[in-house]
């Protein structure tokens, strides 16, 4: 029906600027950053100093005897509010302060209330802990079969089927085993022609929102309200209602424009904990974290990948081979649903008849790891690209004649046995081919300057099961307000569904409010994550302002009117309540896209995802061999955005999803002596800045409808992260002959390795 | 000065004000409790980020380490006064029209650091931009669009200083013809 209108003001396609804009630019926008409850106490926490240890006792006299201090509370003070105090999307293993153990260096172990944040700080400093210390394991691999036990017996949450036989297990630290069986891998290498195989590992980041974390609870009569800088208000309240045993609409979730996010504000991070210290309290409670305490709170997974393919003589890959064992740090937050999710795009967006995927979500003793951008496929691509390059050196045929060769095609079957549509892996890559010989050939340097190119492509699935539910509001003056508990952390969510509403309405979009999330009057909505937003809650407020049209539309009928009259909506609503701004319509939607469970033994389905996003990058680098010094001097992403509901937004989202990604690529790491991080503040720690930028970057869209998605689009907020860091090692490669497996690719890496293939190589002193 | 600190007087935004400044506390905190304002943010506490940036007599510096007893008798200045009854500042218009910022948090510090390079050097080349907000990060990276809204307010607000010369110019012709 809507498709028919023309071109609402701001509506679908427009680089209209973003709603809060004017918020934005004179620095009144409203953040949980800024929120201040009247009779407020602030918490300062007290963290582990051990990795692995069980707690003698916590002495926190010193603590209580400083003049301001209202309370200090621990674990067991916890659970007088919270008798089961274990919470997680995944397992119920994370509890909310230290109880009996601490797992890892900067676990919360108590916290000190205030009014005076600054006394609460100066409290923490005083609160001594006495630990046993335990053997404690770091490394996702040693974790396989090491002494040191995370934890003691594993509490799958119910949440999501595939976990349910680990439930009870003890003695091990696999949180999750996910295979994938299609086919005979092993008979099919013994066929091949060539065989491949080689390892890679990706370092432990963090997302580093400048916001850090900050979450704050209200109590009330027989309720609780928590503000929260979260990216999902409908689970934060869900979970906190069960840890609780409240009734759901007893929880008030609210939240409000995010600092960034990035993945890092997922599930429950201080949400349970202000909660409890509200409750324990009886007074409102902010915990605004520094930069720093950010490192301890979550962290991508660091992750190390073996893969392994078998190629025929004609250049075609027919078998592939990959193990993923992903650091998952203490607790598992959300990542066995990286392990299994992402796991089973693995073996890359390649065209493959045998395919065995084994992926392992590891318990560790450091910070807990979750989602982050990419939501790991940032660190498959990382390993299935470098191979794929590997790969075509090792035949000696071109990179993009290989990857063209063997690349997934719509109408053929991915590795899970869910057949392709709407993905133009093929065109993606044709795209950023042609845009990379643009600029002619590459001079490739002398002396000690070198020069080369690099390509990579990778896809991701989107999210299911999942369900986004909505509501549009029509008041009697015709504008509309939007009710979504999708969460503007910066990716322009309001701006683009203000924009589905208003050419759904047929109005500009300057007539469109976004209400801020707030689960007391908004609808449930899964969660901003996983670049589903724009295709799952836009296909809701579709359905919900297309409600709100028919609604409008009998109306007409019931003031005598033909469907067609052209009357302005604010004089339909005159006849039809005789009052001025008398009345509204309140139309309503749900989405839940098609899904069919994995198979537990096979890991195949035929129905894994409503869509793909596929991203490549191109890079074309400059290696000093004399210091290592890698400069990125041009870089090209190209991704399927379905149709862009607002290119310019789709532009930044994608040359800053880019730029996210070379931080990680280059510099970006997390260092831990003995699980001690030795670099979490961003003095010691470097992202991105302006003298980072490459000379050129540019971004290219595929505008392939996504036949399936809210006016053709589909997400586009991880595209530009999946190609960047094979593609950089891939231009390294080509510059000066050493391939880089691990990252990120310091000068340290980059000149160690020209020594080595030099036959100089240096010593680790 | 006590622990709890002196009341101290400053003109901020172009008022004259007074607050009860404890010697511990920031500017950015001062900012934020005693007047409401909170355009300058603390992001990284260790005066890396910009996100906490301020002008002091002005001089831009990281409100989140500047000692709010320290601007007594000073003049401060925050994102919260470039806008003029509702109207964007030059600098501002450019960045909701280039798309310069998306989660918006860094956003005051950028804007407040590229009116200040677009006061000192009216036509920066796209070295003295970058090297000019090389102290504010963007964890969003926006920065590609930040650099094209600078050079958009620099070539406007030259055009606009252009046409006000010649205005000036005609009109003391007038009175010269007067």
């Amino acid at each position: 029906m809507s498709q028919d209108i023309p071109l609402a003001s701001g509506g679908v396609g427009s680089s209209t600027p973003r709603l809060e804009s004017h918020a934005k630019v004179t620095g009144k926008a409203e953040y949980i950053h800024n929120l201040r409850l009247p009779g407020m106490l602030h918490g300062k926490i007290f963290r582990s100093s051990v990795a692995h240890g069980r707690i003698l006792g916590i002495d926190t006299r010193a603590a209580q005897a400083v003049p301001g201090v209202h309370a200090v509370v621990t674990g067991e003070d916890v659970l007088r509010v919270i008798p089961d105090p274990y919470y997680g999307p995944a397992f119920h293993d994370q509890p909310i302060l230290a109880l009996g153990k601490v797992r890892y260096i900067g676990e919360p172990v108590a916290v000190v209330l205030a009014a005076d944040p600054h006394v609460a700080e100066e409290a923490a400093a005083l609160i001594e802990a006495e630990y046993e210390e335990l053997p404690a394991v770091f490394d996702e691999i040693e974790a396989t079969n090491s002494e040191a036990i995370v934890h003691e017996e594993l509490r799958p949450a119910g949440t999501f089927p595939d976990l349910k036989h680990l439930k009870g297990r003890k003695n091990t630290n696999i949180g999750l085993d996910f295979r994938l069986r299609r086919g005979d891998v092993e008979s099919a290498f013994a066929r091949a022609e060539h065989v491949f195989e080689h390892r890679f590992r990706v370092q432990p980041v963090m997302h580093v929102p400048l916001e850090p974390f900050v979450s704050a609870a209200e109590p009330g009569d027989r309720c609780l309200t928590i503000h929260s800088a979260t990216q999902m208000p409908s689970f934060v309240r869900i979970e906190i209602a069960r840890l609780l045993g409240w009734p759901d609409s007893q929880v008030r979730v609210k939240s409000a424009l995010l600092g960034g996010g990035f993945g890092a504000k997922v599930y429950i991070k201080l949400e349970a904990l202000v909660a409890a210290l509200a409750l324990i309290a009886q007074r409102p409670v902010k915990i605004s974290l520094r930069m720093e305490e950010q490192f301890y709170t979550i962290t991508n997974h660091a992750a190390t990948v073996r893969i392994k393919s078998g190629v025929n003589a004609a250049g075609k890959i027919t078998a592939r081979h990959c193990e993923v064992w992903w650091n998952g740090g203490a607790y598992a937050d959300i990542g066995p649903r990286i392990t299994q999710k992402s796991g089973f795009t693995a073996a890359g967006p390649y065209d493959i008849e045998h395919v065995h995927i084994d992926s392992y979500a590891m318990y560790t003793n450091l910070p807990p790891a979750g989602a982050m951008r990419g939501f790991g496929v940032p660190q498959l691509v990382w390993a299935y690209e470098s191979h794929t390059d590997m790969i075509a050196r090792a035949l000696g045929m071109d990179p993009l004649e290989f990857r063209m060769r063997n690349i997934l095609r719509d109408g053929r079957e991915h590795a899970t046995g869910t057949v392709m549509r709407d993905t133009p892996i093929d065109r993606v890559l044709a795209q950023l081919a042609e845009r990379m010989r643009r600029q002619g050939p590459l001079d490739r340097g002398q002396g000690s300057v070198r020069r080369g190119r690099g390509i990579a492509v990778g896809i991701k699935a989107s999210i299911s099961p999942t369900t986004s539910m909505a509501m549009v509001t029509v008041a009697a003056d015709g504008s509309a307000s939007v009710f979504s508990n999708t969460v503007d952390m910066g990716q322009g969510s309001d701006t683009a569904m203000a924009q589905i509403v208003a050419q759904a309405l047929g109005i500009p979009v300057s007539m469109v409010r976004t209400v801020r999330p707030d689960t007391a009057v908004v609808p449930y909505d899964m969660g901003t994550l996983g670049s589903r937003s724009t295709f799952h809650m836009g296909h809701a407020l579709r359905a919900a302002a297309e409600d709100a049209r028919r609604q409008l539309d009998a109306m007409k009928a019931e003031v005598g009117l033909a469907p067609d009259a052209a009357i302005p909506i604010g004089g339909l609503f005159l006849r039809r309540f005789g009052m001025r701004g008398a009345g509204n319509v309140t139309g309503t939607g749900t989405y839940t896209p098609r899904y069919a469970p994995v198979d537990p033994e096979t890991g195949l389905s035929p129905d894994i995802t409503p869509y793909w996003m596929t991203g490549a990058a191109g890079a074309e680098v400059e290696v000093d061999t004399e210091t290592g010094h890698v400069t990125v001097t041009r870089l090209v992403n190209v991704a399927d955005a379905g149709r862009a509901i607002n290119p310019r937004i789709v532009d930044s989202q994608l040359s800053g999803a880019s730029i996210m990604q070379l931080g990680a690529t280059l510099y970006e790491h997390m260092q831990f002596a003995q699980g001690e991080l030795t670099n979490g503040a961003l003095a010691y720690y470097k992202i991105p800045g302006m003298h980072d930028i490459p000379a050129s970057i540019e971004s290219g869209l595929v505008e392939a409808e996504q036949h399936s998605g809210p006016f053709g689009a589909k997400g586009v907020g991880e595209s530009a992260s999946f190609g960047v860091s094979p593609a950089i090692a891939n231009a390294i490669e080509d510059a000066i002959g050493v391939r880089l497996t691990e990252l990120p690719l310091t000068p340290e890496v980059v000149y160690r390795a020209l020594r080595a293939k030099d036959g100089r190589a240096l010593t680790e002193e | 000065m006590g622990p709890d600190g002196d009341v101290i007087a400053f003109k901020l935004n172009g008022k004259e004000v007074t607050a009860r400044v404890a010697p511990h506390h920031t500017l950015v905190e001062v900012l934020r409790n005693e007047f409401g304002l909170f355009g300058a943010r603390e992001s990284c506490g260790q005066g890396l980020c910009g996100c906490c940036t301020v002008l002091v007599d002005g001089q831009a510096v990281s409100g989140c380490l500047y000692l709010g007893a320290l601007v007594a008798g000073a003049e401060v200045g925050t994102v919260e006064s470039l806008a003029r009854d509702g109207e964007l500042s030059c600098v501002q218009q450019a960045f909701v029209e280039c798309g310069a910022f998306q989660c918006g948090f860094c956003t005051p510090g950028f804007v407040m650091m590229a009116s200040q390079l677009l006061e000192r050097n009216p036509d920066p080349d796209e070295g003295e931009i970058r090297d000019y907000l090389a102290g504010n990060l963007c964890r969003c990276a926006t920065y590609p669009q930040v650099v094209e809204a600078v050079r958009c307010a620099a070539s406007r607000q030259r055009e606009s200083a252009i046409h006000s010369i010649h205005f000036k110019t005609d009109k003391e012709e007038d009175k010269h013809h007067a």
